[in-house]
């Protein structure tokens, strides 16, 4: 659940990503549902050409949103405001559930129903409500299922996908009382919308996330599969979308070929079940629909990376999921291994700037930099430069930091060893001898080299290099 | 990246002499592989210069977050081509390096990088070069074989080179190149990955092993030695394990690979 996560990053993070490597039962749910969602997503998009134009055309959309964001995010509040929809804004996660709190005080709200949102478990929205006495339940299954088991999400679009049918099956006949056990995959999705649907009638607040935000006309688009996110945002009498700030998009036109990247990338769909567009509260005579809709527009470090020219690209993201299910490390440990709301690829890339390079950085090197995230990604994020970078950051020294937290993952053993590195590859002198020697003690080479050696054999020198074969062949 | 990164790009006709920058891990690891790279060029007509002066491409500490380490190293290597022929690297990682990432690295400093963009244009990886610069075509002297490819990911996602890879192996006749599970994804090596984080590295490269020995290959191919290194040395520490006398994967880089079978001497 919620909690307070005190990092010694490097440490923790190798003994969380050492636990799920050893666990083979879950390894095989990993490597089984990434199968499936590359499969899907590669259906979706059969040629190569029309994907290509597509991610051109994603990428350009976001990267000139992120150009202009200022005077979007003025223009947004303005046509906001006039539709009646009340825009809040908070720099911290701290403020983000402060003016959430001030508005169910005011509304005298008990409970408040959750529509999937990242950004609230970024913020740790259910946390903070409940530190404030207001019960916030979640209402999507995925999002439900890992509430219930007392777990965080492990991926950004399927909270879930960690768990087993038989786990989930064996969650609900503990949890949810009356329900028996049935490993019935139909059956179990029935039982939980019978224990999640009972709730929306009494929810006095319903909070949902935002995928887009439509500067031109004041909209909030929901992109979503279960209607759980249209009955959040119509059937309570408040609704409150909390959301990044980067999330703005100049015209609505802009909107359809995201969306359209976004289901076929995320999860392999040609468009989701439900699509909402939310420009304004109910309105005289209208039947449903809350009488007060509040946007908050969260940056908790986001400003960070806008004003960094590399860094800035890490905003385009739109969550979609498929740097993780397409990158060979996070098929191995999972997203609980990361430690951050945002796993995987993005994640690396994204958590520095909301929890400090310091706490984090190890993810950056969590890395193989094969590139597989950089050819799936919708918006063209290139995901190993920025990872590169944030090596370079969380290496820097203090006079050329530029992030929070730059520097932490400095080691002077490092150092040392990069130093010596340095010398051998560019003192031609120096490598002529040192490679000389090793070859000519290739039959002394140690059998145990550290790290290389933990799962391969050892590397052994040729007795002659390249260039000794050459000077052999000259006459 | 996601389309052939070789597409649109303008090949020389055939040059009369080229460089070879056989990478560190060749000179010291695999010279073989170098040797047979010269001896595959040499047996095309093109006189093959190796520069004593190189050493590394600077790609260990660039991709470990020392970006000043890498320059010192890689602007030494920026100076030992002074004659206007194409370089040949037979590694897709290090060729990625020098054609796509000096630009970045000396992207602050404008002599440099207009060195790099320069040295840039003439690099070409070792397949790459025999597929649109050499038109490589040589008869297959060996009986019928199965190999497994494995494409680096710098190679396959920067430099286009899977396919070059496969255009040159489908030219043998005798060799049929099996189609291992999950073969476009990473083998866990990643330079400084697998020594910062040897168990995910070593979950990853298993996988590889197992996918590529599910298959009826009798070896490895590919063109770039870190890789191999990694995953032949898995598979030989498997042996090990399970107390087996004779190798079980074998790996071959694609240049020694394509020497033996064209040659009828060393058949």
């Amino acid at each position: 659940m919620s909690q307070v996560i005190h990092f010694h990053p490097d440490a923790d993070f190798k003994a969380r990503s050492l636990a799920a490597v050893q666990d083979p039962g879950q390894r095989k749910n990993f490597r089984g549902a990434m199968d499936f969602l590359q499969d899907k997503r590669r259906v979706q998009f059969p040629d190569q050409l029309e994907l290509e134009g597509l991610r051109d055309i994603g990428s350009a959309i976001r990267r000139n949103s992120l150009a202009r964001l200022p005077e979007l995010l003025v223009q947004l509040e303005t046509r906001m405001t006039a539709n009646g929809i009340q825009v809040h804004w908070a720099a911290t996660a701290d403020e983000a559930n402060a003016i959430a709190i001030e508005i169910a005080r005011r509304v005298n709200a008990r409970t408040i129903a959750k529509g999937k949102s990242m950004v609230s478990e970024e913020i740790e929205f259910n946390h903070a409500m409940k530190a404030a006495g207001i019960e916030a339940f979640e209402t999507d299954m995925g999002e439900y299922i890992v509430e219930l088991a007392g777990e965080k999400p492990s991926h950004i679009i399927m909270p879930a996908i960690h768990k087993t049918k038989q786990a989930i099956a064996a969650l609900f006949a503990e949890k949810i009382p009356g329900v028996a056990y049935t490993e019935d995959v139909d059956e179990l999705i029935k039982i939980g919308r019978q224990a999640l649907r009972r709730k929306f009638a009494d929810a006095d607040i319903g909070l949902s996330g935002a995928n887009f935000l439509v500067a031109e006309t004041g909209t909030i688009c929901l992109v979503e599969n279960e209607g759980n996110g249209r009955l959040c945002t119509t059937v309570p009498r408040v609704h409150i979308a909390v959301t990044g700030i980067e999330k703005v998009l100049e015209k609505l036109e802009h909107v359809l070929p995201l969306y359209s990247l976004l289901t076929r990338s995320a999860t392999g769909q040609s468009i989701t079940t439900y699509f909402n567009l939310i420009s304004r509260p109910r309105q005289p005579g209208e039947k449903d629909g809350p009488e007060e809709v509040h946007l908050i527009l969260l940056d908790n470090g986001r400003s960070q990376a806008y004003a960094d020219e590399q860094l800035r690209a890490t905003l385009q993201c739109i969550r979609c999921g498929a740097c993780m299910n397409h990158c060979p490390v996070y098929a191995r440990i999972g997203g609980h291994a990361y430690g951050t709301t945002y796993p995987g690829p993005i994640g690396a890339i994204v958590s520095p700037h909301m929890m400090g390079l310091d706490a984090t950085y190890p993810l950056a090197f969590a890395s193989t930099l094969c590139g597989a995230c950089v050819e799936v990604c919708p918006v063209k994020i290139p995901i190993t430069d920025i990872l590169v970078r944030l090596r370079n950051e969380a290496q820097a020294r203090p006079e050329t930091a530029s992030l929070r937290g730059s520097g932490a993952g400095r080691s002077k053993l490092a150092s040392a060893f990069w130093a010596g590195w340095t010398l051998v590859y560019s003192r031609l002198k120096v490598y002529r001898l040192t490679s000389w020697l090793l070859s000519r003690g290739h039959a002394l080479s140690p059998i145990e080299q550290g790290a290389w050696t933990y799962s391969r054999t050892a590397l052994k020198p040729a007795p002659k290099r390249l260039r000794d074969l050459l000077k052999d062949r000259k006459p | 990246m996601g389309l052939d990164k070789t597409q649109g790009r303008v090949y020389p006709p055939k040059p009369r002499d080229v460089y070879l920058y056989a990478t560190c891990l060749v000179d010291q690891f695999a010279p073989e592989a170098g040797m047979d790279t010269i001896l595959l060029l040499e047996r095309e007509g093109i006189r093959v210069h190796y520069p004593e002066s190189q050493t590394c491409c600077g790609q260990p500490a660039y991709s470990s977050g020392y970006p000043d380490e890498a320059r010192a190293v890689a602007s030494r290597q920026l100076t030992i081509f002074p004659e206007p022929w194409p370089v040949v690297v037979p590694s897709g990682s290090c060729a990625a390096m020098m054609r796509h990432h000096y630009p970045q690295l000396f992207a602050a400093d404008p002599l440099l990088l207009a060195r790099s963009q320069a040295l840039a244009e003439r690099i070409f990886e070792l397949t790459e070069f025999l597929v649109h610069v050499v038109n490589f075509k040589q008869p297959d002297y060996g009986s019928d074989c199965t190999i497994a490819l494995h494409t680096s990911c710098h190679a396959r996602r920067e430099m286009g080179s899977h396919e070059t890879s496969v255009a040159l192996l489908d030219s043998l006749a005798q060799v049929t190149v099996v189609q291992q599970a999950r073969i476009e994804e990473c083998c866990g090596f990643g330079g400084t990955f697998a020594m910062r984080y040897p168990e995910i590295s070593e979950a990853i490269v298993s996988d590889k092993v197992a996918a590529i020995q599910a298959t009826s290959a009798e070896r490895v191919v590919s063109a770039d030695c870190g890789c191999l290194f990694n995953i032949t040395g898995r598979a030989a520490r498997l042996d090990e394990i399970a107390q087996l006398d004779t190798p079980s994967l074998a790996g071959e880089h694609i240049a020694s690979f394509l020497l033996r079978r064209t040659s009828k001497a060393t058949l």
